[in-house]
């Protein structure tokens, strides 16, 4: 089926599949960093932003992205340098494996939430599996990101 | 110091959040792999009376379908261990007999994945269905045999096939019954440390190719690069010199990837059809196909004095191996290494089986043996404390090894010369974990509101820096025409940072900034040798290589440019930017650089060190755990863990930080969530992370970390290891806060509100 989708601001003509999901379509497409971890939309590598919002790209029909704006990690260059620098300063980077969905969650948040709790920034990322950093390093990181005390 | 002891960033740390192309998957593109899935045993114990490929074989896009008649019987173990490996070789590539849920029946490759999913479904098997073993409890002696046939065991580990038994143990010293009875106090109990999944993010991947000079090439997310070239070579009858393994950015491993449990399968189909293939694992055969932690049954026996003098522990354990016996007898000789040493008893004794049943296979993990009889000896030493009416802490004041402290088990083999405990700062972490969660405020309970209370409980433990006498790496270290370092070494990073850590030593000892050296820790053909990431080794054993090399380095440039200028070495001072001159004139390494390997000096310097240890440097943590419990519902909330650690020099603080804070957090998880559940024939059914809970930022409460450095004269600058000692104190501290707040003492991991609540319950009932 051809479908049309826009990626990171631009339009593609995209061949899909029947029942096609979008991190499937993301990644024959060449955008390797939407990763799949668990097949059962609970680990959050796969996220992207529909509309901005954070959405599981491997539980999410390629179709369902028709007419609405899909960012990968591509798509947010500047915060995703700006997270980077301070996600390193703290070692929290690790196998970096689940870095792209954490990232883009974390993005849409710092969007979202004005100065937000710490209980709502954890409540927002719960969906974000980690197993390296035990959360602590990327709390630290998120906060000075957010620039909450 | 310039750069060991700095928050360094992780060099790679940029390039893998921004999403550069790192990962297998990532770089294994463009040679039109073929598709490689595995038929798996749907029985948990079976013999396959016949399989039928023919119709399946018929299917376009299908290039080929192994069964067991198509490849050799060589046996062989995928443990990735020195040689010669300590684990029994029990496996086949496939074999007649299929022996857990998953064991793999067929390899087929073809064009697509519809294509072989297509083929497998018409692949036609019957199978003898036989009895399986699935209570670990049950195995020795049980009418069913897993492994008729003997299996080559490097040395006698105890290896008795007919029995179940894939391996046995004793550690022994002094006489531990003499010393039990001449003890005031007596306590026997039992606990069980239940299987892990590794969980890492990135599931198991690999692919496979021949390349221009006919040579296999295998890229793969692996711990343990050169243990995989050794193996396809041994397994797949390919001359060792024809393979080269690629390790690129790993994506956790976790010990996991220190069994090789997929690289075979492709490579036989590159090998059998000449074609590039790709094997990835989904998330239930990562959790299902590969290996777990050992499930342990431990009993330990403390004898004391009525002061609280600890005479005698001893351990007797039961391992579950599952169906084979990868890191059987290693992983279980390490509960009793890295337990006896931990108190002066007069008399210590840990001994017992590793069995085999038809379940998943158990494997290397964090921890690897440590994590199980951790819990099973602190929750004792808890227990004893309260037997004896005293606070935990200070029983273990009175008795834990300190630092100058001889002790015959530090050196694993009884009977070679005792071991001086070189560097041990356990107590001042004792001291400070103390202060930092409020001991003496909190210890042993608080009464928040009539149905919650919140408890206080603490453990500490050892762990090993490498294996002494075994682990042993290299290092090499390249000056490049431009002023720059190579420095090639062999060990995996997998997150942890080792890349980071190795150059910062390198930089430290050259004079130069860490993006001056670049490392590369990739590729067999090209890296010298290293075991791979695994026993604690990466700072420890691959840091002290580098820092042979880098010392060989400076040595080299002043002997370099002495021949070029003609001035005697010891006119000559490098400061790592340039070489300092007696008659004041400096020339900079950039230029000496150029023209040693230029034709006036024809002098490529690269320099490699190797080192192993005697001894394996025990790193410390104490750690203190915080806990609410609701008393109607026994659910446990983690509040507070405070985690001190000895692990010698701190190198990279940062670094060292998350590693002490992902280990406490995946403790937290074996503790109190994470549990591998079978259906009553054998099939694990909690095998994707919808049913296997691993802890979401949400479960792990706060996780506080401090550092009480010692020096380790063995180490790198002092260093120990940190990578796996930080896992094993959550959960004994946890069961012990838990027992602190309600009176309940569960010793069958994990602590489930259900455990808890009819613990609550069946002491109210008996009151």
């Amino acid at each position: 089926m051809e479908i049309k989708l826009k990626i990171n601001g631009i339009n593609k003509e995209v061949t899909i599949k029947d029942g096609e999901y979008l991190q499937s379509a993301l990644k024959r497409l060449g955008f390797l960093n939407v990763r799949k971890g668990c097949e059962t939309g609970s680990c959050g590598l796969c996220t992207v932003l529909l509309n901005g919002k954070p959405t599981l790209s491997c539980s999410t029909l390629a179709v369902r992205g028709i007419g609405k704006e899909i960012t990968t990690l591509e798509g947010e260059s500047v915060e995703v340098a700006k997270f980077a620098e301070v996600l390193t300063d703290e070692g929290a980077d690790q196998c970096g494996y689940c870095s792209p969905g954490f990232t883009l969650t974390v993005i849409a948040m710092k969007r979202e939430l004005e100065s937000p709790t710490i209980d709502e920034i954890k409540h927002y990322l719960t969906g974000n599996l980690c197993r390296c950093t035990g959360y602590m390093g990327q709390l630290r990181a998120v906060k000075k990101y957010m620039e909450v005390k | 110091m310039g750069y060991v002891g700095k928050g360094i960033k992780k060099i790679d740390g940029m390039g893998l959040i921004k999403g550069a192309s790192s990962y297998t998957e990532d770089i294994a593109l463009g040679h039109n792999y073929l598709t490689v899935k595995l038929l798996r045993s749907p029985h948990a114990f079976a013999r396959i009376k016949n399989i039928n490929t023919t119709i399946a074989s018929k299917i376009e896009g299908i290039e080929c379908i192994l069964t067991y008649k198509d490849v050799t019987d060589k046996r062989f173990t995928l443990a990735g261990q020195s040689f010669p490996e300590p684990s029994p070789h029990d496996r086949r590539i496939l074999g007649e007999y299929v022996r857990y849920v998953g064991d793999e029946v067929a390899i087929i490759a073809g064009t697509d994945e519809e294509t072989v999913l297509k083929a497998m479904k018409l692949i036609k098997v019957d199978y003898e269905i036989l009895e399986p073993v699935l209570d670990f409890e049950k195995a020795i002696d049980h009418k069913s045999i897993i492994h008729t046939e003997k299996p080559y065991t490097s040395f006698n580990y105890g290896n008795e096939h007919m029995r179940n038994i894939a391996a046995q143990d004793l550690l022994v010293e002094g006489d531990v019954e003499k010393e039990l009875a001449k003890s005031d106090v007596v306590i026997e109990h039992s606990y069980h440390t239940q299987a892990q999944i590794h969980g890492m993010m990135e599931n198991y991947i690999a692919v496979t190719y021949m390349d221009f000079q006919d040579r296999m090439n295998i890229i793969s997310s692996t711990q343990i690069p050169f243990h995989v070239r050794r193996h396809v070579s041994k397994i797949l009858d390919i001359p060792r010199s024809k393979i080269k393994v690629i390790k690129p950015r790993v994506g956790g491993g976790f010990g996991g990837k220190q069994t090789a449990p997929m690289e075979i399968y492709p490579a036989l189909v590159t090998k059998v059809t000449g074609k590039p293939a790709k094997l990835v694992y989904n998330r239930k055969e990562t959790h299902t196909c590969t290996t777990t932690r050992h499930e342990m049954k431990l009993t330990v026996k403390l004898g004391a004095t009525k002061d609280g003098i600890i005479n005698a522990v001893d351990i007797h354990g039961l391992s579950n191996t599952g169906a084979y016996g990868e890191h059987a007898w290693t992983v279980f000789s390490v509960v009793g290494q890295k337990t006896l040493p931990m108190y002066r008893a007069k008399a210590r004794r840990f001994y017992g089986e590793v069995v085999y049943t038809n379940m998943t296979t158990a494997g290397a993990f964090r921890g690897y043996g440590a994590t199980q009889g951790t819990f099973a000896l602190e929750s004792a030493v808890n227990e004893l404390a309260k037997k004896l009416d005293m606070d935990s802490s200070v029983i273990r004041e009175k008795n834990l090894v300190k630092q100058g402290e001889v002790n015959p088990t530090l050196n694993s083999f009884v009977g070679e010369k005792s071991i001086v405990l070189d560097s041990s700062t356990l107590d001042e972490c004792i001291t400070r974990g103390k202060e930092m969660i409020g001991w003496d405020k909190k210890y042993p309970m608080q009464k928040i509101s009539p149905t919650k209370a919140r408890g206080v409980g603490m453990a500490v433990t050892m762990q090993g820096s490498g294996i002494h006498g075994i682990d042993t790496a290299s290092a090499t270290l390249k000056l490049n025409d431009d002023g720059f370092y190579t420095l090639l070494v062999g060990v995996s990073d997998m997150g942890q940072g080792c890349d980071t850590v190795v150059a910062q030593m390198a930089a430290e000892i050259l004079c130069v900034p860490v993006s001056k050296i670049i490392v590369n820790s990739t590729d067999t053909d090209v890296n010298p040798y290293d075991p791979g990431a695994y026993a604690s080794s990466g700072t420890y054993v691959t840091g002290n290589a580098v820092i042979k090399a880098a010392n060989l380095m400076v040595e080299k440039i002043v002997g370099g440019a002495s021949k070029i200028l003609n001035i005697p070495e010891e006119d000559i001072e490098f400061n790592g930017e340039s070489l300092l001159l007696k008659d004041g004139k400096e020339i900079s390494l950039d230029e000496i650089a150029y023209r040693l390997v230029a034709y006036e000096g024809q002098n490529q310097i690269i320099t490699t060190g190797t080192w192993g240890g005697h001894t394996s440097p025990p790193p410390f943590i104490a750690g203190f755990a915080e806990v609410e419990v609701d008393l109607e519902t026994g659910k446990v909330e983690m509040i507070d863990y405070a985690a001190v650690v000895d692990c010698g020099t701190v190198i990279n603080p940062n670094l060292a930080r998350i590693q002490v804070e992902g280990g406490v957090a995946q403790g937290i998880g074996l503790a109190l969530f994470e549990d591998i559940k079978y259906d009553a024939k054998g099939k694990m059914i909690s095998d994707t992370f919808m049913q296997y809970k691993i802890p979401s930022r949400c479960d792990v409460g706060e996780i506080r970390v401090e550092f009480k450095p010692s020096f380790e004269h063995t180490g790198p600058f002092g260093a120990k290891s940190i990578g796996e000692v930080v896992i094993n104190t959550s959960a004994p501290a946890i069961a012990d806060a838990v027992a602190n707040a309600t009176g309940v003492r569960v010793r069958t991991l994990p602590i489930t509100p259900e455990k808890v609540l009819m613990g609550i319950l069946n002491t109210k009932h008996s009151n």
